[in-house]
């Protein structure tokens, strides 16, 4: 056998039941998205764990750099009025 | 490598990250992490990955010879829940940088191992019961604490891998309860697999602490929240009483309830068996891998027609 492969890397997002987010459940090995779907199908919903999957080539996942966490996420550390605790509400003033 | 140029950016590095750790912050893929954090994590996680695939095979012997067509169907879908076990751990793995070729090598090799527990045949039905309620009972148990762990991807896997096992062991107890209520033969094939199980499972959690080769870096690390010994104590609490509830009796003479400890002591396990296994000298050792190989092997021109049919799909859709 000249050069083995274990097929291109997949990552599986599952949606429980309608009207829920999509979620990250795990990874599948895959030479094409039929087989992705079907392996993440028999790998991760096997208990009827999901109603919807989406499988995405791994290498086309762009993910933000945890090194630079602090800098990129700063714009949003000192904009505390954009929370509803910030803002002083009227004595006796009710549902708001 | 920072190593030789910046050490200086490295300890604080290292800093940073067992502050987190201690914390109780989870490490992701993609965080910085000491070489040796990684080195250990891929052995373990690997390693887990192996134990669960090369686990198919035990209970593969029995698939054909299943009493009923119910257990056959249960047996059947325990036995891909193995293989899914394994798949969810060599994923965790590959996001450390290790490839799934290179772990499947080593496996072949014998370079990495993968739990001793499987190198001991199913000689009968009773033996499939045996594992699955003493041998997957034990791998809950651990399993359980490294829920728990740091590592996200190993964590993850490990709570989903939790929710699916707590089957795997209710029908192996089922099975020795049934044994139990049958003919005098049945009951002493269900005692023989006891007889044989027992100490194996104990010796599944591993040497006793003070002999533990891997353990300070696990525990400042927390990839490990147990030490061995208090996990085998655990398993052992739980399972005496499920023995005597169906008739079973453990095969320690030594196994007594301790009042000042609240626990059960029990008596010497036999580490010459555990490493003589370990080694390559157990009973199906050379039998496991031979047939991981031939598997493997078997299903080249399937891999190959896959990606062969991904080219020629791709040049259709240009």
């Amino acid at each position: 056998m000249a050069t083995d492969t274990q097929l291109d890397l997949w990552e599986v997002f599952i949606q429980s039941r309608n009207g829920s987010h999509h979620m990250h459940a795990g990874s599948v090995h895959a030479s094409d998205r039929k087989m992705a779907l079907q392996n993440a199908r028999d790998i991760y919903t096997r208990r009827g764990e999901g109603s919807s999957i989406w499988v995405v080539p791994a290498n086309s996942i762009v993910a933000s750099n945890p090194d630079d966490a602090d800098m990129f996420f700063d714009p949003a550390d000192d904009k505390v009025y954009r929370h509803p605790t910030f803002y002083v509400m009227p004595e006796g003033a009710k549902q708001i | 490598m920072s190593i030789n140029t910046a050490p200086a950016i490295d300890d604080a590095r290292l800093s940073k990250f067992e502050e987190s750790v201690q914390r109780g912050d989870a490490v992701e893929p993609r965080d910085w992490m000491p070489e040796a954090y990684r080195r250990h994590l891929i052995r373990q996680i690997s390693q887990h990955a192996h134990s669960e695939v090369i686990g198919m095979q035990p209970e593969g012997n029995w698939i054909t010879r299943a009493p009923s067509i119910r257990a056959k169907q249960i047996l059947l879908a325990k036995i891909q829940d193995e293989g899914g076990h394994g798949l969810y751990l060599y994923s965790a793995a590959e996001t450390l940088g290790i490839s799934r070729e290179e772990m499947i090598e080593q496996l072949q090799t014998g370079k990495a191992k993968y739990s001793n527990i499987f190198n001991y045949p199913t000689l009968t039905w009773a033996d499939i019961g045996a594992i699955g309620w003493l041998v997957d009972g034990a791998a809950i148990v651990n399993q359980v604490s490294l829920q728990r762990t740091s590592y996200g991807p190993y964590s993850r896997a490990m709570v989903r891998i939790c929710k699916e096992e707590s089957f795997h062991q209710r029908q192996g107890y089922e099975i020795m309860a049934t044994m139990m209520k049958g003919t005098p033969e049945q009951r002493e094939m269900a005692q023989d697999a006891m007889n044989r199980w027992w100490w194996p499972s104990l010796m599944m959690f591993g040497p006793h602490d003070s002999d533990s080769p891997h353990s300070s870096d696990a525990f400042r690390w927390k990839i490990k929240r147990h030490s061995n010994d208090e996990l085998r104590t655990k398993f052992i609490d739980k399972t005496v009483q499920q023995a005597e509830v169906i008739g079973l009796t453990i095969p320690d003479p030594e196994l007594k309830w301790n009042e000042a400890t609240g626990h059960y002591d029990h008596g010497e396990i036999n580490w010459e068996e555990f490493y003589r296994v370990i080694q390559g000298n157990g009973q199906c050792n050379k039998q496991r891998i031979a047939h991981h190989k031939k598997a493997h092997n078997d299903g080249a021109w399937v891999r190959a027609a896959a990606e062969a049919y991904k080219v020629k799909q791709a040049v259709k859709n240009n």
